[in-house]
């Protein structure tokens, strides 16, 4: 029997099934391991968070984007990470008017292929890891953000949106014992 | 968010045709993810590879209804190798972007089949502990496996093992092996 594939298996891609439906199985097994979706939604912030820790790294290898000035420049630079990594590209809007608040917004959203909220899971935000991951990432840049969902597809709205709001620059902290 | 609003059906999205890819980083990065909380929670190697089978099962049902919607015009497999061939085919093309490298029959037991992938996807990433080396993440695979045979009705038992790099081991009820022999010659 041949090795013959439809397409050469690119070392570099997978599946968009295969990790859509890997999620979904993430999060079902933590819906069945908490009692409430609160815990889950924090849950999954929490994976997302470590997960945004490590892809920064991998991010900063790869795109080479170099330093963000100011926020307007972060906020094209997760717009490349969510090309590079989930292959959409988001658009990015609604700032308020002191600038230190904007939107990412998903036409379509790769994590919630083939998924449908039942009745009683509606306070679950499905994609929540997405707000950890944007969170984690930005911290090992020195910057804290906020991150949360508010809008999302598989609630009955016409994109997703995730508001990410600046915080505050996070200063190198003195090693103990070293001041 | 209101509970007013019209909240969309699955089933009037169109079926994916699959061609969506993501970066492998990101799936790399989810599911040691998932590794690391399924581990957090368990006692056991055995344990842990009971829980990312059981993952992987979730993963694999799924599969198996896309898959002959999309690519087999709803038709069911009902011979035991037809299936073998459309796991190692088909199922593995769309979920890894190749077939399984090699499908073999044990000498001494007619139940049990190997499906052989020197480098699974899953452990590219995974360095395993040296004192647990029993670990292999590949039993979400397996888990995937599973599913797709029990639920196109072949039960079976699928475990991976570190043989030739990666195998599973399937091993199938014995009522499969009496149906299949009905089959036989018509």
């Amino acid at each position: 029997m041949s090795r013959q594939g439809v397409r050469p298996a690119d070392s570099k891609k997978v599946s968009g099934e295969l990790f859509t439906l890997t999620y979904g199985a993430l999060v079902a097994q933590l819906l069945k391991d908490y009692e409430n979706v609160d815990d889950v939604n924090r849950q999954l912030e929490r994976m997302g968070y470590n997960i945004g820790v490590r892809l920064i790294e991998d991010f900063l290898a790869r795109a080479n984007p170099g330093r963000c000035y100011d926020l307007r420049d972060t906020a094209d630079k997760i717009q490349q990470a969510f090309k590079l990594y989930l292959g959409i590209t988001p658009s990015i809007g609604s700032w308020n008017p002191g600038g230190d608040e904007f939107s990412v917004v998903l036409e379509t959203n790769p994590m919630a292929e083939f998924v449908e909220l039942p009745e009683h899971c509606l306070g679950l935000r499905y994609s929540n890891i997405l707000a950890g991951i944007i969170r984690g990432a930005c911290e090992m840049v020195q910057m804290e953000v906020m991150a949360w969902f508010i809008a999302d597809q598989l609630k009955g709205d016409n994109v997703t949106e995730i508001r990410i709001k600046f915080v505050k620059r996070l200063e190198d902290a003195i090693p103990a014992g070293e001041d | 968010m209101s509970g007013s609003k019209q909240r969309p059906s699955i089933l009037d999205k169109s079926l994916s045709r699959g061609k969506t890819e993501v970066s492998a980083t990101a799936f790399a990065l989810l599911f040691s993810e998932m590794v690391q909380y399924s581990h957090n929670r368990v006692q056991s190697v055995a344990d842990l590879h009971q829980k990312l089978s059981e993952l992987g099962q979730h993963v694999g049902v799924r599969m198996v209804e896309l898959l002959f919607v999309r690519e087999r015009n709803y038709k069911r497999e009902t011979k035991l190798l037809s299936t073998l061939l459309f796991v190692k085919g088909t199922m593995w093309k769309s979920l890894f972007g190749k077939e399984a490298d090699k499908l073999d029959r044990a000498t001494d037991d007619e139940r049990i089949f190997y499906l052989i992938e020197k480098e699974p996807l899953v452990n590219r990433f995974v360095s395993v502990p040296r004192d647990k080396s029993s670990i292999n993440c590949a039993a979400f695979v397996a888990g995937i496996i599973e599913a797709t045979l029990t639920s196109t009705g072949f039960p079976a038992k699928v475990t991976a093992l570190w043989h030739k790099g990666t195998t599973f081991m399937i091993k199938f009820d014995d009522t499969v092996m009496t149906r299949d022999k009905q089959l036989e010659g018509r």
